[in-house]
C-alpha cells in the first residue's frame, strides 16, 4: 500500500467518524457506558480485595507459655520459633505488657475485675504474637509451634490459639468475595464485548449497501476494509481512555470526599496510584480491542459481494 | 471487446435467465439491449461486470475470461468497466467530488492527478459548481450525471448502463443520452438496457433484444420495436 492510500485511509476513517454521527454516538455511547460499568466493578473488586487481604492480615497466632518456663528456654523456643520461614514477625509480650494490655481490653468499667493484680502476683504467662506472611498458613505454622514445643522435655507451650474454626469461616469468606469480584469483572467484560460489537455491527450493516456500491467501482476489499479499521479503532481507544479518566477521577473524588468519614472503619480505600494502572490497562486494551474487532469482523461479513 | 460463447445462466432458485447467448461488441460499439421485463437484460450486464458468473460459456471482456476470474482479480477488471444504475448508487455520507474521486482513490491514483481529474469529469457532466453538495440535495437528473462521471472516471473501455433513464423525466434523459452519445464518441464502448422507446426510436443505434433468455433480433441502427 502506498503511504498515500494509508493517509488516506486514516482521513476517511475520522471523516467517517464525523458523518456518521448519530451511528458514531451510538458506538461511543455503548462503549462509554459498558466501560464505565466495568471500571466501576474493577475499582470494587479491587478494594473488596485488599480489604478482605488486610482481614486475613489481621489473623495473628497467640503462643501461650506456661507460667514457670526457665527464660533460658524461653528465649531459645523464641529462637526457633521465629526462624519458621513462613513467620513474618514474632512480638515478645512479657507477663507486665500482657496485664497492662489487658486492662485496655476490658476498659474503665470492668477495671475492677483486675483490681488487686500487680507485677509481684502477676497471673499471665508470657506470650507471644506471631504473625506470617501467608495467612492461611496459619494453621501449618501452629502445628510447627507445637512440635518444636514437643522437642523439649516438658513443654513450655500451654496452649497455640489462632483462632480455630473462626480463622477457616474468615478465609471462606474472603475467598468468596475475591471470587464474586472476579466472576462479576469477568461476565462484565463479556457483556461489554457484546453489546459493544453488536452494535458497531448495526452501524456498518446500515453500510452494507455502501460496501457493495465501494466493490461495483473496482476498491478491492482491503481498500474498502480499512477505513473500517482506522474508524472502529479511534472510537474504540478515544472512548475507553475518556471513560478511563474519568471513572478514575471519580474514584479520585469519592476517596477525597470521604477520607474522614470512613475513617472510623479500620478499612481505607486503595489510593488511586495503586489502582491506575490495572483499571486503565483492563478497560483501554478491552476498548481498543473491541472497536477493532467489530468493525473488522462487521466488515467482513459484507465483503464476498 | 465484449463476446459471449454459448452462454447459458440459472440461478440457485432455478430460473433460467439466459439460454444460449452468443454475441460480439466491438470496440466503440453503442448498443441499446431492449426486451420485456425478466426477459434476462439484467442478467445480461451483470455477466460483463462479473456480479454474476455464468453457468455454462464463456465470456470475455476486454480480453479477461470473466467466468473464470480468481475473486481477488475481481476488483481489477472492475475497474476497467464503468457501471451505471437507474438508482444511481452513490455513497450517501460523501460529497459529489468524494463520490466521484473515490473511484480512483481506489486504484491509488495520486492526489494531485485525482484532483485533476475529478473536477474534470464534473465539468464534463455540469456539476463542478456542484461538487462540495452530498448527494441529496441534487435532482435525480443529477444524480446519475454524477454516477455517470464516476463510470468514466477511470477512462474504462466499457460502461454497462442498466436504465440509466428509468427514473428520469423525458428532458433530463435526453440530457443523460446527450452524455452518454458524446462519452461514446470519446472511444468508450457502451451498452445499455432500457425501456425508453423514444429514445431508442430517435437516438438509432445497434438494438439487441432479448426474450426468455435468447436474442431474438439484433439490427445496426434498429427501432425499440415493442409496443409500451
Amino acid at each position: 500500500m502506498k503511504f498515500s492510500t494509508l493517509t488516506r485511509h486514516i482521513r476517511e476513517g475520522f471523516k467517517s467518524i464525523l458523518r456518521n454521527g448519530w451511528m458514531s454516538f451510538a458506538s461511543i455511547t455503548s462503549i462509554f457506558i459498558s466501560l464505565l460499568i466495568l471500571g466501576v466493578f474493577i475499582l470494587l473488586a479491587l478494594n473488596m480485595n485488599a480489604m478482605a487481604s488486610q482481614i486475613e492480615s489481621q489473623v495473628q497466632i497467640r503462643v501461650f507459655l506456661e507460667t514457670d518456663v526457665a527464660e533460658d528456654v524461653v528465649a531459645d523456643l523464641q529462637k526457633q520459633v521465629g526462624n519458621i520461614p513462613e513467620v513474618s514477625k514474632l512480638i515478645y509480650v512479657s507477663k507486665e505488657e500482657g496485664l497492662a494490655q489487658l486492662r485496655d481490653r476490658m476498659g474503665e468499667d470492668n477495671s475492677d475485675w483486675l483490681e488487686g493484680y500487680n507485677n509481684e502476683n502477676n497471673p499471665l504467662p508470657i506470650t507471644f504474637t506471631v504473625e506470617v506472611f501467608e495467612p492461611k498458613l496459619v494453621k501449618s505454622v501452629a502445628d510447627q509451634i507445637h512440635s518444636i514445643a514437643g522437642t523439649y522435655e516438658t513443654s513450655p507451650v500451654a496452649d497455640v490459639k489462632y483462632g480455630q474454626g473462626i480463622v477457616e469461616t474468615l478465609f471462606k469468606v474472603t475467598d468468596a468475595i475475591r471470587n464474586a469480584g472476579y466472576i462479576v469483572v469477568a461476565a462484565l467484560s463479556i457483556t461489554a464485548v457484546l453489546l459493544i460489537s453488536n452494535t458497531i455491527r448495526m452501524t456498518i450493516v446500515a453500510r452494507q449497501r455502501e460496501i457493495s456500491i465501494m466493490k461495483m467501482v473496482g476498491a478491492t476489499n482491503s481498500f474498502i476494509r480499512w477505513p473500517f479499521f482506522v474508524e472502529g479503532a479511534l472510537i474504540g481507544v478515544i472512548t475507553s481512555v475518556l471513560t478511563t479518566a474519568i471513572v478514575l477521577i471519580g474514584y479520585d473524588q469519592i476517596i477525597n470526599a470521604f477520607q474522614y468519614e470512613l475513617s472510623f472503619l479500620t478499612m481505607q480505600l486503595l489510593p488511586v496510584k495503586e489502582v491506575m494502572a490495572l483499571t486503565s490497562l483492563t478497560m483501554i486494551i478491552l476498548g481498543s480491542f473491541i472497536g477493532i474487532w467489530g468493525s473488522v469482523m462487521s466488515v467482513r461479513k459484507y465483503l464476498k459481494v | 471487446m465484449i463476446e459471449m460463447h454459448d452462454i447459458w445462466k440459472t440461478y440457485a432458485d432455478g430460473t433460467s435467465a439466459l439460454n444460449g447467448v452468443s454475441v460480439k461488441i466491438d470496440r466503440n460499439e453503442f448498443v441499446y439491449l431492449v426486451g420485456p421485463s425478466g426477459a434476462g437484460k439484467s442478467t445480461f450486464m451483470k455477466l460483463i461486470y462479473r456480479e454474476e458468473i455464468p453457468t455454462k460459456g464463456e465470456i470475455f471482456v476486454n480480453g479477461f475470461n470473466i467466468g473464470k476470474l480468481k475473486q481477488r482479480k475481481i476488483p481489477y477488471v472492475r475497474r476497467n468497466i464503468g457501471v451505471i444504475f437507474q438508482d444511481f448508487r452513490l455513497l450517501p455520507k460523501l460529497t459529489i467530488y468524494e463520490n466521484v474521486a473515490f473511484a480512483m482513490e481506489a486504484i491509488e491514483a495520486p492526489r494531485k492527478v485525482i484532483k485533476k481529474r475529478t473536477m474534470e469529469v464534473l465539468e464534463l457532466v455540469g456539476l463542478k459548481h456542484k461538487h462540495k453538495s452530498f448527494p441529496s440535495q441534487l435532482s435525480g437528473g443529477e444524480q446519475q450525471r454524477v454516477s455517470i462521471a464516476r463510470a468514466i472516471v477511470n477512462n474504462p473501455a466499457v460502461i454497462v448502463a442498466d436504465e440509466p433513464t428509468g427514473n428520469l423525466d423525458p428532458d433530463t434523459s435526453l440530457d443523460i443520452m446527450n452524455l452518454l452519445e458524446e462519452i461514446n464518441f470519446r472511444g468508450t464502448t457502451i451498452v445499455m438496457a432500457t425501456h425508453n422507446k423514444e429514445i431508442v426510436n430517435s437516438m438509432r443505434k445497434r438494438v439487441i433484444a432479448i426474450e426468455h433468455g435468447n436474442i431474438v433480433r439484433d439490427e445496426q441502427r434498429g427501432e425499440y420495436g415493442y409496443e409500451i
